[in-house]
């Protein structure tokens, strides 16, 4: 791609300068920060192994799925919404592959998407029908983005009417 | 209680029949609520980038609030205290929190042995509920939770939490040296934390690009940096080389993560079809605008999934590549100190205050970036 209209002798890399107006200019400021250096109070206690002293492990009264490159559950963990239905089914499958493969990630992403659905399904259940104007924020785009709200509500009132057009032909046509 | 409930791809609501959280494990603590944010890190699970994010889940990984019951081993923080609460969960034992990697907790997250624990962030990073609730789970609370000082203001506070603690990160990874010329990717609240700590140590220009006018006319003022819209500028990269005399910054800094704009390809695989861990365009930017043997520091938050990176000019131009989740609490009491002495004014970032009732409205103004929005707070009805 050509350049833009900005010319180089427009700018001057000076690295000097008076930065007195910038508050705080350097107070941070370390000579020893070298990059190739990692960032850790070095105590080399990984070398030991997974030998620390544990902290107490936490009940494990639910199903807690863990990753195969770790030998237990770990002493604290999450407790929202253990694996369910047929999303969970597919979670447990990802689980048997490593954080390093597709096996893992891929049928993660299609529970997910299946867990939407069961959601849809377990509200309606409990007698709550989605309401999927307010779910998706919508009263925010009508109010700060008028424009596009009155145009894509154009567009999915076209295609829904395209829809319901072919949906309700005469098949003898 | 009442808290905000994922349904799915841009489907939240806030619901009142939501389970009080429990004291599971000694060491836990409940936080009632005061105040949480949305972070951009959030929207990556709004948006359904992040694989494992359960429908049922209560985001939100940046809080603050009162403690209002503690487990038979904690110690350091008692009944009543208002405290802040670090978005990382670490147990402050293992080998890496040892070493001050709170962000890397190996006792914290069972999903998965790369992440540490998160709040509020999908199963990939614990499977915990968030702070974006009345009350919160708050394990190791001898550890993260820290009392906020009667002096700070909570608006202050809460970006403690998170924002500002990983802005400075991602400008202490730079290895930033005097006189240095930095560019910032991004223009977000942590892009704007990363340009105002990039002066703090020591840098002799600060840069950032985005592609929003009402962001970079914020950070201009408020870190008085250099800004550039890229969607003016034909290649991003080639400007860069132009205006740092031909040879690149010396440090690029990749504050956009996975949401990144202007490249359709890399739009498409990452953010439309979910074939890779995100779109990579603003870290592809950084790599190629930074000097010879130059530094990319990366806290853009990137999914689990390989992704686009051109790691050939990461080996031919010698690049250093320093990346992680900011550890908060290895920050804490120095971000107390700036924010003290009026160094760093982190609430000027805040544009929008939403009642937790209206989360999905918030949510949606935040990822659309209407009406100016830069940093969202939410208020819980009893605070
Ligand atoms: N590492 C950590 O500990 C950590 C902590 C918090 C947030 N994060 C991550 O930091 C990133 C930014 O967070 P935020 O809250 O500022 O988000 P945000 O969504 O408010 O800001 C992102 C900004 O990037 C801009 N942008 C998009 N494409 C770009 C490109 N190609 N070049 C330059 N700018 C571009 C957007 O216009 C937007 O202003 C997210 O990925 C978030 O997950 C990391
Ligand atoms: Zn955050
Ligand atoms: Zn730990």
């Amino acid at each position: 791609m050509i350049g833009d209209q900005t010319k180089p002798e427009d700018f001057k890399n000076e690295r000097g300068g008076d930065h007195s107006h910038i508050k705080g200019w350097g107070i941070d400021r370390d000579p020893k920060n070298d990059p190739t250096y990692p960032m850790k109070h070095r105590t080399d206690e990984e070398i030991e192994g997974y030998t620390w002293e544990r902290p107490e492990q936490q009940p494990v009264n639910i199903e807690v799925l863990h990753s195969v490159e770790r030998p237990n559950i770990p002493a604290v963990f999450g407790t929202a919404q253990p694996p369910e239905g047929l999303s969970g089914a597919i979670r447990r499958f990802a689980f048997k592959y490593s954080e390093s493969s597709y096996g893992r990630w891929l049928p993660l992403v299609m529970a997910d998407r299946i867990g939407e659905i069961e959601g849809i399904v377990d509200d309606l259940k409990k007698g709550h029908i989605p309401n999927l104007f307010a779910e998706h924020g919508l009263k925010s785009e009508w109010k700060y983005n008028r424009k596009k709200f009155v145009l894509k509500s154009a567009v999915t009132a076209a295609a829904l009417a395209g829809v319901l057009l072919f949906l309700t032909r005469d098949k003898k046509d | 209680m009442l808290a905000m409930n994922y349904r799915g791809p841009f489907r939240i609501r806030a619901d009142r029949d939501r389970p009080f959280p429990e004291i599971e494990h000694p060491e836990d603590a409940i936080v009632k609520v005061t105040r949480s944010c949305i972070c951009g890190s959030d929207l990556h699970l709004y948006h359904g980038l992040v694989p494992d994010t359960r429908v049922g889940t209560t985001f939100g990984h940046e809080f603050i609030g009162e403690v209002v019951d503690v487990g038979s081993s904690v110690t350091k923080v008692k009944v009543g205290d208002q405290v802040m609460v670090p978005f990382n969960i670490a147990c402050g034992k293992c080998a890496f929190c040892k070493q001050e990697m709170y962000g890397m907790c190996h006792e914290a997250n069972p999903q998965s042995t790369a992440a540490g624990g998160i709040f509020g962030y999908s199963h990939t990073t614990g499977g915990y509920h968030g702070g974006q609730a009345e009350y919160v789970r708050v394990p190791y609370a001898n550890v993260g939770p820290t009392v906020i000082p009667d002096w700070m203001d909570p608006d202050d506070a809460v970006l403690l939490t998170d924002v500002v603690p990983t802005g400075y990160q991602a400008a202490e990874m730079g290895g930033i040296q005097e006189g240095d010329t930095v560019v910032v990717f991004g223009a977000g609240p942590i892009g704007i934390m990363a340009a105002k700590s990039a002066w703090l140590f020591g840098a002799g220009r600060v840069i950032v690009i985005d592609k929003l006018d009402y962001r970079l006319e914020f950070v201009k003022d408020f870190a008085q940096c250099e800004v550039y819209n890229f969607t003016a500028l034909e290649d991003p990269v080639v400007f860069i080389k132009k205006i740092t005399d031909s040879l690149g910054a010396d440090v690029c800094i990749d504050a956009v993560g996975a949401e990144a704009a202007g490249d359709t390809m890399n739009t498409m695989l990452g953010r439309k079809l979910l074939m890779q861990g995100g779109s990579t365009t603003a870290l592809h930017w950084a790599i190629n605008s930074v000097k010879k043997g130059g530094i990319v520091s990366i806290v853009g938050v990137y999914g689990p999934i390989d992704a686009l990176v051109p790691i050939g000019n990461v080996v031919n131009k010698g690049i250093t590549i320093r990346a992680s989740q900011a550890s908060v609490k290895r920050l804490l009491p120095k971000m107390i100190e700036h924010v003290k002495s009026g160094t760093i004014k982190p609430k000027e970032m805040i544009t929008h205050r939403i009642p937790l009732e209206e989360v999905a409205e918030g949510y949606h103004i935040f990822s659309n970036k209407l009406d100016n929005c830069i940093k969202t707070v939410l208020i819980p009805p009893s605070a």
